[in-house]
């Protein structure tokens, strides 16, 4: 198909943008239904306790209230627990989750009861009046704590906190390390993170008690996953369930990629009332509520010849899945688990992850999920054997950097697709002026003082495109990984993009229209994309994981080719031609040698609509579809570079430049691109510097609020300095890979690694996330041999 | 129940509220201007920024009877006539939304910062903006926005 790329690669402005800066956004927290009630719920403040009585009957007999139920109340209320679709292994424990709890609460926040009135304010109110009878129990919060002998069991059905051991060995890997020179052992915690999109969650579940329908808007990431889901956890008929991601739903970052707890109980809820239910979170209660990320112990080792040169890896991690598995928790290592080579090379790899069970809120697949935890061990690991052998960090990466090449063979096991990471890497040292740079950190050293300068690198590859179904079968997730769209001409020359992703700020309804409005040859202006209803896209697999452009995005691309297709045999037939002998650009079917001779898109849609004269075995209307499973995932790669001044007395960093050199592959709105880079890397900085979600023994959130979990704000960053490489991938039509989560994932690594390198000559190796005055300072006393 | 008189985006309104009332619940359930948003319960996010009597604040650390004839300006009232402010028209451009919900606050809080300081550095923005926070955009083109916006108002 000939496009002129008009829209493609174009920095167009946002079709978003103008109701979100004039107030008009539609998100789910001003939607009001007639007769609407709402729900509080009431969590258990313990760790662990059994729940010996609830007594709502205070609450019940409130102002304003209209029911209030205990977990055994709505115990019938269930035809399954909320679902895990990522059973890792044939042997992992799965334990009984019920939205609300029935006789044991697991982890600050789990629900215990739940409270139904005419006002939001009436419905907390009375929250408050619901008496319940716990007998607290032992909890463990901490991961290597929750696998010692003896520690108490989150489920006291099962033996230990265990859930599962997944493995994977490549090669002759205690050969590789018998023979090498030198063998560099690190150990790395992941602290756990809470996502805080800007919107909290929020669900509306709407009956029809005549007919057994129900409506339920949620603000997820996830609406055709979510209604078989909900299908599933309430026994209602799927065909009886339309879900709806608003049209603006505010931030994701994989905390709206579940089926939670609140979304099952406004449905059952609207269910047994026979009236629209509405809940919406306080941020506080997000906190305890929605999943968190990250929580890991990391053991890396890594075999090099004296020369640095890589032969093998052995990792060893411990992941917290919380007080019970969330959608896709325990898959969540396995996203990182081929990764912990990064993009080097290497003749033996062995990867073993156990997911453990704390009392704690569940966790789950935060931005970049498994990359980032993958790409900070491999990267801060990289760094700690060029020191031990004496070579400088951006040359140890190029040593071992895999050949540039398509489909190269990783130790982890995956055939990287579009693989050159040398430009990226040059590319940032050319931004850096690497020796400019060590020549002024040479300077600053000899001058004694106490602020101290250092770079990092981060050189990473991760894995977009989720994802081939068979892959995925592979690997024992319950879902596909397809995505779908249609394409529609309408008759008045105007096309719909009906599409199965939901967007929640990545900006789809502007790419997909860019895409769709160079293939039909209209202005971008004409094309209206459909989203996140699930009965005007049936089929979808939604938004997460970078997947939408390099799935959704082609699917779309794909589509728009076959209503073209379908065009030309039209034009052919009302230009009495043979398809063959028309040219197509642009939106226009020409005559070869007769170039005034045409049919256009619009007209070619209006006469599908009228279909007075169509091809003989064609059937009216200018419309065609395309599922689209992709045949293998996308790397995405690049180098990122964070320089860092640290001041040796207070151990205060600051970030003084961030430079991040990506490639995925051809981009189709720079501006778009850039912003998600942007976005990316802020909330990489940000778990290097600054979040860290932390428990009492007794499983209390130490940080259960905004004001004491540091999201940073504007004053805490630079300006980001960005550019790309493209090498377009070769798994996909388009060439494209994905940019969702790569900030994110190569970040962390680079700002560590910055202070490391601004602390070596006092003898620091290492400084746990996030980076805090106190943690740097005593690194540096610890280094000096002072008391730490 | 206590009356109250306010006049938000020029529209005077006369309401009975109950004490504990916030400003940022009155503006979004009584009057339903549902575009300032409510992003946290400890006056942190500053999404539910306002200008009350020309200056920024967060409208979820007023309680509706404080504005008791007070003049209010939301996301709503920006723009005049149809015309976007410049602020509005400088995220447009510089890419300064994402998913959008923190934007009328930030969009407010920046308006009401220009407003004090016409012709900021970068730097000078960036602390302006410290009560506002994003978690999509990483701040980069929220603050080119404000410099192009104020760039913009200057000329």
């Amino acid at each position: 198909m000939a496009t002129a790329e008009k829209y493609v690669g174009g920095g167009v402005p946002r079709k978003e943008d103008p109701k979100l800066l004039t107030g008009q956004g539609q998100f789910l927290e001003g939607l009001t239904l007639p007769g609407m009630l709402h729900a509080a719920l009431v969590r258990s403040p313990h760790g662990s306790a059994r729940i010996d009585s609830v007594d709502v009957s205070a609450a019940a007999a409130a102002d304003g209230v209209v029911a209030a139920y205990s977990g055994a109340d709505l115990a019938d209320e269930w035809a399954a627990g909320l679902p895990m679709a990522w059973p890792v292994t044939d042997d992992i424990r799965i334990p009984d989750h019920w939205p609300v709890a029935q006789d044991v609460a697991r982890y600050v926040g789990d629900a215990v009861a739940v409270v139904v009135a005419t006002s939001r304010n009436a419905a907390l109110d009375a929250a408050e009046l619901v008496e319940v009878d716990y007998e607290v129990l032992d909890a463990v919060v901490d991961v290597e704590a929750a696998v010692a002998d003896g520690a108490p069991r989150v489920h006291e059905s099962f033996d230990d906190n265990k859930s599962y051991t997944w493995a994977l060995t490549n090669g002759e890997v205690d050969e590789a390390f018998a023979k090498a020179d030198v063998v560099v052992k690190e150990r790395y915690t992941q602290p756990r993170l809470i996502p805080n999109a800007m919107e909290p969650r929020a669900v509306v579940a709407q009956p029809v008690p005549s007919t057994g329908d129900f409506t339920v808007w949620s603000t997820t990431q996830i609406p055709h996953v979510a209604k078989v889901l909900f299908a599933l956890t309430l026994g209602i008929p799927e065909s009886q369930i339309r879900v709806i991601a608003p049209s603006d739903v505010g931030g994701g970052f994989g905390s709206k990629l579940n089926v939670y707890a609140e979304e099952a109980l406004c449905i059952a809820l609207a269910r047994r009332l026979g009236k629209p239910v509405k809940w919406v979170a306080g941020r506080s209660e997000g906190y305890l509520a929605t999943i968190h990320g990250r929580d890991q112990v990391q053991e890396i080792e890594i075999a090099a010849t004296s020369d640095g040169d890589i032969l093998g890896y052995r990792v060893h991690i411990l992941a917290a899945m919380g007080a019970y598995l969330q959608l896709v928790a325990p898959g969540v290592p396995l996203l990182g688990a081929f990764l912990y080579c990064g993009c080097y090379g290497g003749e033996a790899y062995h990867f073993e992850c156990t997911g453990v069970f704390t009392n704690t809120t569940p966790t789950d697949a935060y931005r970049g999920a498994g990359r980032p935890e993958a790409t900070y061990a491999i990267e801060r690991a990289i760094d700690s054997l060029a020191r031990e052998v004496g070579v400088d960090p951006a040359e140890i990466r190029r040593r071992n950097f895999l050949p540039a090449g398509d489909m190269v063979q990783s130790p982890g096991g995956l055939a990287f697709d579009s693989a050159d990471y040398e430009p990226a890497l040059d590319r940032a040292l050319e931004l850096l002026d690497y020796d400019g740079f060590r020549s002024d950190q040479a300077e600053r050293r000899e001058g004694g003082g106490s602020r101290q300068i250092g770079v990092g690198f981060s050189s990473y590859v991760e894995i977009c495109g989720l994802a081939p179904s068979q892959v995925l079968a592979s690997l024992k997730y319950a879902a596909g990984g397809w995505d779908a769209a249609t394409v529609r001409m309408l008759p008045t020359g105007k096309a719909e993009v009906v599409t199965g992703s939901s967007p929640h700020g990545q900006g789809h309804v502007t790419s997909w229209s860019q895409i769709a409005a160079d293939a039909l040859g209209i202005p971008y202006e004409d094309v209206t994309v459909l989203h996140g209803d699930t009965h005007v896209a049936p089929h979808g697999m939604n938004t997460y994981g970078s997947r939408s452009l390099a799935v959704a995005g082609v699917a779309v691309h794909n589509a728009c080719d076959r209503v073209v297709d379908k065009a030309r045999g039209l034009a052919a037939h009302l230009l009495e031609v043979a398809p063959e002998d028309l040219e197509y650009e642009a939106g226009i079917f020409s005559v070869k040698g007769v170039p005034d001779r045409t049919k256009s898109m619009p007209e070619l849609a209006f006469a599908a609509w009228t279909a007075h004269s169509l091809p003989e075995d064609s059937e009216p209307g200018l419309e065609a579809s395309c599922v689209y499973d992709p045949p293998n995932f996308t790397f995405p790669f690049g180098t990122h570079v964070a320089v860092v001044e640290v001041d040796t007395e207070t151990g205060a960093v600051d970030l003084v430049r961030y430079i991040a050199v990506d490639d995925c592959g051809p981009v189709i709105n720079p501006v778009i691109v850039d912003g998600q880079v942007h976005g990316g890397v802020a909330q990489g900085i940000a778990a290097a510097l600054y979040e860290e979600a932390t428990y009492a023994e007794d499983g209390t959130l130490e940080t259960s609020s905004m004001v004491n979990y540091l999201v940073p704000s504007a004053a805490e960053f630079p300006s980001f300095e960005t550019d790309r490489t493209v090498t377009p991938s070769t798994s996909n039509p388009m060439g494209v890979k994905g940019i969702g989560e790569a900030g994110t994932i190569g970040s962390a690594p680079a700002v560590i690694n910055a202070i490391v390198d601004a602390l070596s000559h006092l003898g620091v190796t290492d400084v746990p996330m996030p980076a805090s005055p106190e943690r740097v300072w005593r690194a540096i006393q610890a280094a000096q041999g002072g008391e730490a | 129940m206590k009356r109250i008189s306010v006049t938000v985006n020029g529209v005077r309104h006369e309401a009975d509220v109950e004490p504990r009332t916030l400003l940022v619940h009155f503006i979004r359930e009584q009057l339903e201007l549902t575009g300032t948003n409510v992003g946290c319960d400890t006056s942190s996010c500053g999404a539910c920024t306002i200008l009350m009597d020309g200056q920024s604040a967060k409208s979820c650390t007023v309680l509706a009877v404080q504005a008791d004839g007070a003049e209010v300006t939301t996301v709503e009232g920006l723009a005049s006539n149809g015309d976007w402010h410049p602020v509005q028209k400088a995220f447009h451009e510089n890419h300064g939304l994402q998913c959008g919900f923190c934007t009328p606050g930030m969009m407010m809080a920046a308006v009401g910062y220009l407003d004090e300081n016409p012709s900021p550095s970068e730097d000078e923005v960036r602390l302006a903006l410290e009560g506002n926070l994003c978690r999509c955009t990483g701040y980069h083109n929220i603050v080119k926005a404000v410099l192009a916006a104020a760039d913009d108002m200057g000329s």
